[in-house]
């Protein structure tokens, strides 16, 4: 602890202001159990808003999963009433060769997603999403390959499944070809495993050809789900969508653009927001209400001893130096605790598919040091006050 | 001197040091608690001059002000009416920075309940008003370090006030109150938390360690037995000062009385 004194000296240049310091940090690891509970106050909130956070953030980011994994294509269009990317609603196959044919277009290729029911190995029901992409090109098919290769969904009855769905459906198996499954009644032939971005609903993903994804889903033709997009090197993402939007009627978005419509989505429609609000406002308050206690008591008791430095001379001034300084420590070694207790469970939860992609971002570290100066400044406000106006004379008094 | 003296002490005793150095000058000092009806007067037009190099004991029954008039004096209340001068300063008109700053130079305080700082040890704690003053703790600590060695302390200076004797404490707390060479000590009750023989020893210590010609210090006692340590004694009542003796006129008094 004593580098803390030291690096306030360094930053403050204030040799003699240090050493009443020293001595406020004395008082405050003299008194262990209140010193704990002030920093375990401080690290539990901290804690809950970077845990809330990110999975919070790492769900909302989920909804746009299927995007993140085509980044080949910078602009989806879409029939105009869609709103995310569960809810599609078929374009007629003539749009493709029409968006095609608008200026600005570098390639435009087709996607096709719906739900499919799968049967695993030990008999039960699954719901997978069912991927079907371009026949040629294969844009739409993620790129990391854990077995197999884009190569072999060429073959007749071909699908790659992404490794977690590979897991669920499999149950205890180890990743491996040539498994069959059925898919809608329709055998299917798993002859990849691919990493995916981790989805927001289902967690079984089967890629495949868009007309083998037509095959396996029995429903006449129209099966257009998207179009994807690359726009020329010459035309702006802005240009190609207005002109698409213009001349097919359709609706044009760029992929962040679409990525944001899905996010903000699950943000208005589910209650996702509200819970992790809740559980992250109860950190909050929670933290206020168990730093505020404590800290005052830990003056309450210290009033007599800072009454005591008042009459032999020490100044308000330094008095309140000496307190927000004993916040500011509580403060950090709170937030660090809570900080690095985040980073382990993101850390170990990451290893659990369902926890795969959440991580603690930056941004969130930082607002929740801001939190935790806020709970700190607040906490000490009404001890700073209290200080302040100790009698100094009650140093006479029993 | 501004103003005539009230006591007029110097014809009867053996401290008939001509230029004897004021060090507290108290005119008038009034001081009042509370408002309206619950106001009340504790302090009544105090008058009193408290000279250098003397250790005055300021007696008097529980409540009559005693506690009230030494923070007056301190710096540590603030008078309603009236005047406090130290060492010719007027600190009942200094303002706040000031006067914080005028009693960290010339102010030394014993306690009846040593005060000590819990989080400190011995040396530490005696070495606080060095630190107050600016000088780095571990150049304070071997000061007051130095100090303690002086007061056969020496073997207890890394140990903290709760490994301590009442009586021990008292003599870190008057270490304490003397490391940075203060021109004026208050103490209140330094004995009342002691045994008599502990207390004396106190006393003796606080005796040997204050005594200078360039510095008052002040008692606040109900204990007769040490009255042998005072150079002279103030007995107030009823917010008053009643008299102002030295020791040999009030042994004459009490022998009279008795
Ligand atoms: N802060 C205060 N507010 C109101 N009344 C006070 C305050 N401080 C002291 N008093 C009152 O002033 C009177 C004198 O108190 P003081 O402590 O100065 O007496 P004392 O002579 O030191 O007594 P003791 O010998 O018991 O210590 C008492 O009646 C006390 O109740
Ligand atoms: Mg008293």
């Amino acid at each position: 602890m004593l580098k803390i004194g030291v690096l306030i000296t360094i930053l403050t240049g204030t040799g003699n202001t240090s050493n009443m310091w020293r001595i406020a940090l004395k008082m405050l690891f003299n008194d262990q159990a209140k010193y704990i509970g002030l920093v375990i106050g401080v690290a539990f909130s901290t804690l809950l808003i970077n845990q809330q956070m990110g999975i919070f953030l790492g769900l909302l980011s989920r909804a746009g999963a299927l995007i993140d994994d085509v980044p080949e294509a910078n602009i989806w269009v879409m029939d105009p009433g869609v709103k995310n990317l569960d809810t599609v609603f078929p374009l007629r196959d003539t749009e493709l060769s029409r968006v095609r044919g608008v200026e600005g277009v570098q390639w435009a290729v087709p996607y096709f997603k719906a739900m499919a029911t799968v049967r695993t190995q030990t008999g039960q029901l699954e719901s997978a999403l069912l991927v079907g992409a371009d026949d040629q090109s294969m844009v739409g098919i993620p790129s990391v390959f854990v077995m197999g290769s884009a190569e072999d969904l060429r073959k007749p009855d071909a699908v790659a499944v992404n490794e977690d769905g590979f897991g669920k459906v499999w149950r205890g198996e180890k990743i491996s070809l040539g498994n069959t499954v059925e898919l809608n009644d329709r055998r299917a032939v798993v002859v990849a495993i691919i990493k995916d971005s981790p989805k927001f609903t289902s967690s079984i993903t089967f890629y495949t050809r868009y007309s083998q994804a037509l095959a396996y889903t029995n429903n006449g033709r129209n099966q257009l789900s998207f179009v994807l997009v690359r726009t020329s090197p010459d035309y702006t993402e802005k240009e190609v969508t207005e002109n698409i939007n213009a001349q097919t009627g359709l609706m044009a978005l760029s992929s962040s653009d679409f990525r944001d419509k899905a996010v903000q989505y699950v943000i208005d429609n589910t209650g996702i927001p509200v819970s992790f609000g809740t559980v992250i406002a109860l950190g909050i308050i929670v933290g206020v209400c168990v730093v505020g206690l404590m800290f005052n008591l830990f003056v309450l008791e210290n009033l007599k001893h800072f009454a005591v430095l008042k009459a032999i001379g020490t100044s308000n001034f330094r008095l309140i130096g000496m307190v927000a300084l004993q916040a500011c420590v509580v403060g950090f070694v709170g937030y660090g605790t809570g900080l690095g207790a985040a980073a382990m469970f993101f850390e170990f939860a990451g290893r659990n598919p369902n926890f795969a992609g959440f991580f603690l971002p930056w941004q969130i570290a930082i607002a929740s040091g801001g939190v935790a100066a806020a709970i700190i400044a607040l906490a000490s406000m009404v001890a700073l006050r209290r200080v302040l106006f100790i009698e100094p004379a009650i140093v006479f008094r029993g | 001197m501004p103003m005539s003296q009230t006591h007029d002490q110097a014809t009867s005793t053996n401290i008939q040091t001509e230029q004897r150095t004021l060090a507290v000058q108290c005119r008038g000092v009034i001081k009042e608690f509370g408002a309206g009806q619950a106001r009340i007067r504790v302090l009544r037009g105090i008058d009193l001059d408290i000279y250098a190099g003397e250790t005055t004991f300021l007696v008097g029954p529980s409540g009559c002000g005693k506690t009230t008039l030494i923070s007056v004096i301190a710096g540590l209340l603030r008078p309603n009416e009236g005047t406090v001068s130290l060492y010719g300063e007027m600190t009942s008109q200094m303002r706040g920075g000031a006067l914080v700053h005028f009693r960290a130079i010339n102010l030394g305080f014993v306690f009846q309940q040593f005060n000590l700082l819990p989080a400190l040890n011995a040396a530490e704690n005696a070495a606080v008003p060095l630190v107050v003053q600016g000088m780095s703790l571990s150049k304070a600590v071997r000061k007051a370090s130095e100090l303690l060695e002086r007061l056969e302390m020496g073997k207890h200076k890394n140990k903290y006030p709760n490994q301590l004797s009442g009586g021990q404490q008292q003599r870190i707390a008057i270490a304490r109150a003397l490391v940075h060479n203060p021109r004026l000590v208050i103490c209140d009750e330094p004995t009342a938390s002691l045994d008599a023989q502990t207390g004396h020893a106190v006393m003796e210590m606080l005796q040997e360690l204050a005594g200078a010609p360039d510095r008052a210090v002040i008692v606040v006692t109900h204990d007769s037995r040490i009255y042998s340590f005072a150079d002279r004694i103030a007995t107030m009542s009823d917010g008053q000062i009643t008299s102002v003796k030295t020791k040999q006129e009030s042994q004459l008094t009490s022998d009279v009385n008795h």
